[in-house]
């Protein structure tokens, strides 16, 4: 097994398209990390380039303690799960896992070993004759599964190994790739675009934009204190709400007259100053004695919890409670929230303006 | 509505019938002569179901020939023509495939510009290129060679097009699969690509050996011997008699017996179409 480790990675393409602009990030041995952001922001081509399906434009790419920019993919000791799986459409399930290990010359009886055992891990075992055309999308998922699981590789590496898949299978999916990693304990490596996803699978949480990396951390930590705008209304359904404020000193900022007391915010900011709040939907609290009153324009039903849309301080709010909670006919909301729950941004930069 | 839609379709049927008669009529008449001597053809009132001559015409033809205009037994022509349809459509499938391969999955300088080179070979079909491909035939030697036969009509686009088309609707991601299963350029030719291209080279092959079988003015230019003439050429010599009867029930049978092999080609072939066509998916 080995851990992956990135070093100002870059990628340009044809053109002088920046697709990756310096990326450094250690993933370490038997973790799953997950690369997530909105579509373009480079992840693919970050994968591709640990792959080595891509060429580096500038810095290292190093699995376990050997530099990989000079080697070729098949000498990388990695296994890829494409989106569109992939399969060579003319050979058989069976001949599709053991195409790899028959190229590296493994014995016949070594392949048929670890053949069957995959077939068994991944309940793909009575159509191992089948040709790829006549399994389902979720067979077919999990022979390109299988097909990374027989090489015994370092590093499995997803690109949006699910989005093909219905919206049951995905979940069904994801659990079933959350159990074999943690069963092979192999580093593996996640690209998508799904937030749940990307919540739900990753040990360490990658937040890409632009071709950079806007945040790493544990999910949880992503979630509860984002450092960047970007970060905190990209992850969490649904968004955050950013409301424009103003600082009022000691602790406390103001949204269209309306104050609110913050325990996460940066010493010395000058009062009256433009400040960004962010307020999570399910974070607000709906009572008779709130800080923060809010009309609502109209009510969205999820089944186990509601959403009120509507307007806080001149911008758009989205308040989220469990069914019931609050009568859905509410025309005017008073809000509390937890001042743990407030998130603090600069309007220019967008970093976050926490405690240092 | 219903009872509309049976007359539309007896209409249909009824013109497709006509078309179809007006096609086979002609495909009859001849396997009709190739049943009667000569005489009985010539006097204008050939009979319209077949005579007992079929076996002698079809002996004296395969083996001996037209005695005055080809001098040669028409199963010699007929082997010419096989082997000049099957050098053209093995030898063009051989070039296409392999040039499509290198246009579509090879990164060299001036890519693009070969590309281009190959197309324009389109417009310019061996009838136009007729006089400076003789000369090369010629200073090369290849006159009256199976070789100068076949080697200039390899050379021509289709082919690589159709390849390429093809080529370019299978997934990158076959390639990239490939390259972390350790297959190399040549393996990923042989395993992948080569089983996905079955019925695209059935296909080609089909419409290469037809097309190789019913060359004429190329092997009129070029042989001269003949033990080299194919059976194309047979049939217009024997038609063009200056100085004695034409033996139309010879030249008939010879059509007949031209017709059989690109049939045979098409039915062999069909179930490769088939079998492509249910196998691969991609
Ligand atoms: N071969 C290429 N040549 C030039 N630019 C490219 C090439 N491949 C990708 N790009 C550009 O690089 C950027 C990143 O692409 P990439 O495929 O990594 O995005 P992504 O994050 O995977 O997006 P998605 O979620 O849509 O898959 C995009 O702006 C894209 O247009
Ligand atoms: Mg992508």
């Amino acid at each position: 097994m080995a851990g992956v480790s990135l070093d100002t990675v870059r990628k340009i393409y044809a053109g002088n398209v920046e697709a990756v602009k310096g990326v450094s990030l250690g993933i370490e041995d038997g973790s799953f990390c997950v690369l997530v952001g909105p579509s373009g922001c480079g992840k693919s081509t970050l994968l591709r380039m640990i792959a080595g399906l891509e060429t580096i434009s500038g810095g290292e790419v190093k699995i376990g303690d050997r530099v990989v920019n000079e080697i070729e993919p098949a000498d990388r000791d990695i296994a890829m799960v494409f989106q569109n799986y992939a399969l060579y459409p003319h050979m058989s399930v069976y001949d599709n896992m053991a195409y790899g290990l028959k190229n590296r010359k493994t014995p016949k009886d070594e392949i048929e070993k670890r053949v069957k055992e995959a077939a068994r891990i991944l309940a793909i075992e009575s159509f191992l004759e089948r040709k790829p055309r006549a399994l389902s999308g979720g067979q077919r998922q999990r022979v390109a599964m299988g097909r990374a699981i027989v090489r015994k590789p370092q590093v499995f590496l997803f690109d949006e190994p699910l989005s093909n898949l219905d919206a049951k299978l995905r979940v069904q999916m994801r659990v079933e790739i959350k159990r074999l990693q943690r069963a092979l304990g192999v580093t593996s490596i996640y690209v998508t675009h799904d937030q749940v996803e990307a919540m739900t699978l990753s040990d360490k949480l990658v937040v890409m934009s632009g071709g950079q990396i806007e945040q790493v951390g544990s999910p949880s930590e992503v979630y509860r204190r984002p450092e960047t705008r970007f970060v905190a209304t990209f992850i969490g359904s649904p968004p955050m709400n950013i409301l424009p404020g103003k600082v009022e000193g000691n602790g406390r900022v103001s949204i269209g007259g309306q104050s609110l007391s913050v325990s996460d915010m940066r010493d010395g900011l000058a009062v009256g100053s433009d400040i960004e709040v962010g307020l999570r939907p399910e974070d607000v609290r709906a009572g008779a004695t709130g800080q923060l009153s809010m009309n609502v324009d109209f009510v969205e039903e999820l089944g186990a919890t509601q959403l009120f849309h509507g307007k806080l301080g001149g911008a758009d709010f989205i308040v989220q409670a469990p069914t019931g909670q609050i009568a859905a006919d509410a025309k005017q909301l008073s809000l509390s929230i937890d001042p743990a729950n407030v998130h603090l941004f600069d309007p220019q930069t967008t970093k976050r303006l926490g405690k240092a | 509505m219903v009872e509309n839609r049976r007359y539309r379709n007896i209409l249909a049927y009824l013109v497709l019938a006509v078309g179809v008669l007006i096609v086979a009529f002609p495909v009859y008449l001849a396997i009709l002569a190739s049943t009667f001597d000569a005489a009985t053809i010539i006097n204008g009132n050939m009979p319209l179901v077949p005579g007992d001559q079929a076996g002698e015409n079809y002996y004296r033809t395969l083996f001996i020939g037209a005695s005055r205009s080809t001098r040669e037994p028409v199963s010699m022509m007929m082997l010419n023509s096989f082997i000049m349809a099957m050098g053209i459509a093995i030898g063009k499938i051989l070039i296409s495939i392999l040039s499509a391969y290198a246009v579509v999955y090879y990164k060299f300088p001036l890519r693009r510009t070969a590309f281009w080179i190959i197309f324009i070979t389109l417009m310019l079909p061996v009838e136009v290129r007729i006089y400076p491909t003789y000369k090369i035939v010629a200073d090369l030697g290849l006159l009256d060679t199976y070789t100068g036969l076949i080697l200039p009509l390899i050379a021509s686009a289709t082919g690589t097009l159709l390849f390429r088309q093809f080529f370019m609707t299978i997934p990158d991601e076959l390639l990239e699969a490939s390259k972390i299963d350790g297959a190399g350029a040549f393996r990923f030719f042989k395993d992948t690509l080569l089983p996905l291209s079955v019925t695209t080279m059935a296909a080609l092959f089909v419409i290469q050996f037809i097309y190789g079988w019913n060359q004429y003015l190329w092997p009129l230019l070029i042989t001269t011997k003949d033990n080299m003439q194919t059976i194309v050429i047979g049939i217009k010599k024997m038609l063009t008699t200056q100085d004695a009867l034409t033996e139309w029930q010879i030249a008939m049978t010879t059509a007949v017996l031209a017709m059989v092999p690109p049939v045979f080609v098409v039915i062999f072939m069909q179930r490769f179409f088939v079998k492509g066509l249910v196998e691969t998916e991609k």
